[in-house]
């Protein structure tokens, strides 16, 4: 492995750059019309301008990827998170155009991927799952399967993923009616009308883990991010290690993780999703297999360069450490700031970003592919950066977020900056006492 | 001539997904506050409603085109 083709945008491909170029790597860089002035674009060896704006005519583009790794001589393909990272068709024509994938095999794609197999998967690694069925196809067996869950229970496309693709329903009554509109649903979104059905449980947290595994077979976990403040299940704040957590917990949830990774011969990266319930029991929820946005702050609080490990495992080399060496050293948070309108019921608000006063000092990290100037463009996710602040305790790290947050200037388009501020004075956050419904319960209902 | 102007920037699209037919064809009579598009704006989709009633003579963006704010997307004719 030379010189990695990095096929993303933003924040990660900057990261990936990054994390290459510090390996000795070589990068190319790609971008559509929209990007063609980008960070990522100015600090890769070379750049490839890939197609239109538009996601499916550039980013999600496979054949354009093959195409620009051939012309640049680009042996590997770093899919960063989003796009084509869990994409198995568009991962397969990469992989047999020659190019290593920094990830997972496309099979582990593939069954990680489909929530009934990843749940199989799971039950075989002896990882609790939230009580479910397997595909329902009709009513009928929607309601007996609901009666054994137990409700109140959710309506899952086998498709889905990232939150989408979800139906809540409360009783027997509403079954008969959201089945069909479920399956419906999933058909438009994922182009698969296959759902199932999972007990809905109020109050839980949102733990994963993060995982790493070579191709010799070591596999290790660098601990646990609690990611409960979402909205519409969409991460808004994460912290590592989970506030709170008992040590029997955080060693029971580490090692199933790792258990779930060995069990499908994982090879990368990955993340392991959990719904922790208020009386401490885990369930699985799904695996992500690809670097995920929140990863600096388990960077932050055990020294490890994830991205770095990716490249290394994907050139084929051992892991650089040992599962003993590591260890939680103090606590970490990250917000994230997206262009979105936290007063205007998160109206996305693409726009230019005639300011970027970006924070400093001890213990605060932040990863943007943006400058002041650069255009937030609505083509994309809006993520305009991430603000990750770290220190010897939580309470430290929340302090050195209050004060990144105070001194952090964007402006052009309103972002996700003054909520994060006012979220740091919630009694519930300090105490690390939320639940992945705890936001949205604080918002004014959408209008 | 009275046209539908794209209310935010983004990818239009003609139809409610992929396989579904078009949300109106070219000669359909529609009426104000109809959904006649989406526009998918940072991941998020948007309807694009009618703010006229009207017979649509044209589309003039293309299905996944780019569109900004304050394009034409639509000319509408008698009704």
């Amino acid at each position: 492995m030379r010189r990695v083709l990095v096929a993303n945008r933003g924040e990660i491909a900057v990261r990936v750059i990054r994390a290459a170029h510090a390996a000795g790597l070589e990068t190319v860089a790609v971008y559509s019309d929209a990007d063609a002035e980008s960070r990522w674009v100015q600090l890769a060896g070379t750049a490839v301008h890939i197609g239109k704006s538009a996601a499916a005519k550039s980013y999600l583009n496979s054949a354009a990827l093959v195409e620009a790794a051939r012309e640049t001589g680009a042996d590997a393909v770093h899919p960063g998170y989003g796009f084509l990272s869990e994409r198995p068709g568009a991962v397969k024509e990469l992989t047999d155009a020659g190019l290593t994938f920094v990830g997972p095999s496309v099979s582990t794609i593939e069954t990680m991927g489909d929530k009934a197999a990843a749940r199989d998967a799971a039950r075989r690694a002896d990882v609790p799952i939230v009580p479910g069925s397997g595909p329902v196809g009709d009513v009928d067996e929607a309601l007996a399967a609901a009666d054994d869950v137990g409700y109140p229970v959710l309506l899952k496309a086998a498709a889905g993923g990232g939150g989408r693709g979800i139906r809540p329903v409360a009783s027997r009554e509403e079954l008969a009616d959201a089945l069909p509109a479920a399956q419906a649903e999933a058909r438009a979104a994922f182009s698969d009308d296959t759902v199932y059905l999972e007990r809905a449980i109020d109050g839980a947290r949102h733990i994963e883990v993060q995982i790493l595994a070579d191709h010799a077979g070591t596999v290790v976990h660098t601990f646990e991010r609690d990611c409960s403040v979402q909205r519409r299940r969409q991460k808004l704040i994460e912290e590592a290690p989970a506030p709170g957590l008992s040590a029997e917990t955080r060693a029971d949830i580490n090692e199933a993780a790792v258990r779930l990774a060995r069990q499908v011969g994982y090879v990368g990266a990955g993340t392991v999703e959990f719904l922790l319930t208020p009386s401490g029991e885990f369930f699985f929820i799904e695996m992500n297999t690809r670097i995920q946005v929140e990863h600096p702050i388990s960077e932050a609080v055990t020294g490890v360069d994830l991205v770095s490990e990716q490249l290394r495992i994907a050139a084929g080399e051992p892991i650089s450490f040992a599962q003993d060496d590591v260890r939680i050293r103090g606590a970490a948070v990250e917000f994230r700031i997206n262009a979105e309108d936290p007063d205007n019921g998160f109206r996305p608000t693409p726009g230019d970003l005639s300011t970027l006063d970006l924070p400093g000092g001890p213990g605060v990290r932040v990863d943007t592919g943006f400058v002041a100037g650069d255009r937030i463009s609505p083509f994309y996710d809006s993520m305009i950066a991430k603000l990750i602040c770290s220190g010897p305790d939580r309470d430290t790290a929340l302090a050195r977020g209050r004060q990144a947050l105070a001194e952090l200037r964007v402006d052009g388009v309103p972002t996700t900056v003054s909520m994060h501020r006012r979220l740091l004075d919630e009694p519930g956050l300090r105490a690390g006492a939320v639940h992945t419904r705890w936001l949205e319960g604080l918002l004014p209902e959408p209008t | 001539m009275t046209t539908i102007k794209a209310q935010m920037p983004g990818v239009f699209y003609r139809r409610p997904a992929p396989e579904k037919p078009v949300y109106v064809d070219d000669g359909e009579s529609i009426s104000e506050g109809q959904t006649i598009a989406l526009i998918e704006v940072m991941k998020t989709f948007n309807e694009v409603k009618a703010d006229a009633s009207g017979t649509v003579a044209e589309f003039l963006v293309e299905d996944g085109d780019e569109v900004d704010v304050g394009q034409d997307i639509v000319r509408l004719g008698e009704t």
